[in-house]
């Protein structure tokens, strides 16, 4: 028996537009997953959007829900303040690393260990996109970047910042998991992760966050394959994929 | 409610409870603790929330959250930890959102002291935080004042979708007066749903509470709109006057200190000294106009604060070359003495 599927764009998906991303950036693909998981538990209606810093400051463009921006940083706070006064609302922040493990270290921390009940999309492609290209938290040991130009130096920088790891030593939350974007089959994982990090939300079961290992094509100096394939070989090794706490 | 001896903080905390604030975020910071106590029992029996934040800057940014679904919102903080909330602030402001903040002001700068102070006119009145925006910024100089504003700030809030902030002196923080506090009903506030986020299912459009406008035409049509906005909070102005129909000598203070000085102007005055006093209960907007009008028949303007000349800014502003602007004033936690202020007087006789 055959089996038809429609490839078509997710209803929650601004009409007629086009992502400003460069070409190959994981943010689109981000992007649509989880405008599929707000189609799939049709929350639509329901779910407030954090608008971040950085390269997805403007993702209000392409994802069709209620939002608020954020100042670098304090996304969980704000998050915080919006579902503690609406706890029937459905409500998630998206970070980079630069935004999340970065500026927002103690917002991120505090939030996730008193268990606030809304999900976090945490983007790490290990630099600093919006601004050019400087050395992230995430930013791996030899790696180049404009403010580590002879490569990340330990002994100048010390060593990236795991967040799963980080997060996952707390007791309070209740759901944490690293996937990444750079092959078709981690993409069907991660959208798998972020419909599970949503759902736990709505249960009211705690805090929910997904660190989605991405890239930045541009930034890296890479051709977009070319740089998953360094995520996927550079990044992965040091951030294992996986689930780090989960409530059941 | 009958009037009842209370403290100046738990009076401000009730008194919100009151205007309908059940939602509380806030950090510790002396002297203003007894308020985030109070709001942390009062708030969870009438089904609201306190959070205890990890910082005066997760603090502002949760009361953005709350503020961002049109819902009565307070946090409170003392000088230092308004310096951090300035981030948040110029943020709440550039996405119009309704936000109560008070400030209980102690001695700066940086970690300064914990004892009453009014150095913090600057930071409340001209910005604080980055950009073009402006808070409304109450006065208090009783405590019955104190809880009238409070309740009055959560309307100015919510009418112009703007921060307000109570600015009041360490003494209001901690001192103990009989108040009145009455359960207070918003009325004619316009409706939030429009905006508010968490509403989509009640309205056709979404809902995007932002500052950022990359393209400079929208940026600045943003600003415009802010500050024709701006404009519109000066029909707000408030200010009281003591003694000022035939004053020939006119002094300026707000708060505490202007409790003082009325003490000093009914002293001179049974010396028939013809003194009189302009009080502003808003610092922003600033009664510049009244200060005008009543620098026209002054000898001589004395402006008297608990900083190094800060409000005497906006007097001089207001009196141009009309009359003589002089200054008197004690900081780091002293408060002029009425003794003080006639002497200063009597020196510009």
């Amino acid at each position: 028996m055959k089996e038809t599927r429609i490839y078509e764009r997710p209803k929650a998906w601004m009409k007629d537009v086009h992502t400003h991303y460069c070409p190959g950036c994981g943010h689109g693909i981000t992007h649509r997953l989880l405008c599929e998981v707000i189609d799939e538990l049709e929350i639509k209606d329901k779910t407030i959007g954090i608008a971040p810093v950085g390269c997805a400051a403007m993702m209000y463009d392409y994802v069709d829900t209620d939002y608020c921006e954020a100042a670098h940083g304090r996304a969980p706070a704000l998050a915080t303040g919006l579902k503690r006064t609406r706890p029937d609302r459905v409500v998630f922040t998206y970070q980079g690393d630069g935004d999340l493990a970065s500026i927002g270290m103690a917002e991120i921390v505090h939030a996730a260990n008193r268990g606030e009940k809304f999900t976090t999309i945490f983007i790490n492609n290990a630099i600093y996109g919006m601004t050019g290209g400087q050395m992230a938290p995430t930013t791996l040991i030899g790696q180049k970047a404009t403010t580590c130009p002879y490569g990340r130096d330990p002994e100048l920088a010390g060593y990236p910042m795991r967040m799963c790891e980080l997060l996952s030593t707390l007791e309070t939350p209740a759901y944490i998991e690293r996937v990444t974007v750079a092959e078709p089959k981690y993409v069907i994982a991660a959208k798998k992760a972020i419909k599970k990090a949503f759902q736990y939300q709505i249960e009211g079961k705690g805090y929910s966050f997904v660190e989605v290992l991405s890239n930045c094509p541009t930034n890296w100096g890479m051709q977009p394959v070319q740089s998953f394939k360094w995520t996927l070989e550079t990044m992965v090794p040091y951030y294992p994929l996986g689930v780090y706490k989960d409530f059941e | 409610m009958a009037r009842v001896l209370m403290k100046g903080t738990e009076a401000i905390a009730e008194a919100a409870v009151q205007a309908g604030c059940k939602y509380f975020f806030g950090y510790p910071i002396t002297p203003q603790n007894e308020i985030p106590e109070y709001m942390s029992a009062r708030l969870p029996a009438i089904g609201g929330a306190y959070v205890q934040a990890e910082s005066e800057v997760a603090a502002i940014n949760m009361v953005m959250g709350g503020g961002a679904t049109g819902t009565k919102i307070m946090t409170t903080s003392s000088s230092p930890g308004i310096s951090l909330m300035s981030e948040g602030l110029s943020y709440i402001a550039g996405c119009e959102i309704p936000a109560v903040v008070v400030n209980v002001m102690r001695g700066g700068p940086g970690l300064g002291g914990i004892l009453p102070a009014q150095g913090d006119y600057f930071q409340a009145t001209k910005g604080g935080g980055n950009g073009d925006y402006r808070l409304l910024v109450l006065a208090p100089s009783t405590l019955q004042e104190a809880v009238d504003l409070t309740q009055l700030a959560f309307d100015l809030a919510l009418t112009y979708r703007n921060p307000v902030m109570i600015l009041a002196d360490g003494f209001m923080g901690q001192m103990m007066e009989a108040v009145e506090i009455s359960e207070h009903k918003s009325e004619g506030i316009p409706d939030v749903t429009p905006w508010a986020l968490g509403n989509k299912d009640k309205r056709e459009k979404r809902s995007v509470l932002r500052s950022l406008y990359l393209d400079p035409e929208k940026l600045e049509k943003h600003n415009m709109d802010l500050k024709a906005k701006y404009d519109a909070m000066q029909k707000e102005v408030r200010f009281e006057e003591y003694c000022t129909e035939d004053a020939e000598y006119l002094i300026a203070a707000f708060g505490t200190t202007a409790r003082i000085a009325r003490s000093a102007i009914a002293n001179l005055r049974d010396e028939g000294v013809k003194v009189g006093m302009i009080r502003p209960v808003t610092l922003y907007p600033f009664p510049k106009e009244r200060i005008r009008q009543l620098s026209e028949k002054a000898r001589h303007v004395l402006v008297v604060e608990m900083n190094t000349g800060q409000m005497l800014e906006d007097v001089q502003a207001a009196v141009c070359d009309r009359a003589p602007v002089s200054f008197y004033g004690r900081c780091g936690g002293i408060s002029p003495s009425v003794k003080e202020i006639e002497e200063k007087l009597r020196e510009l006789l």
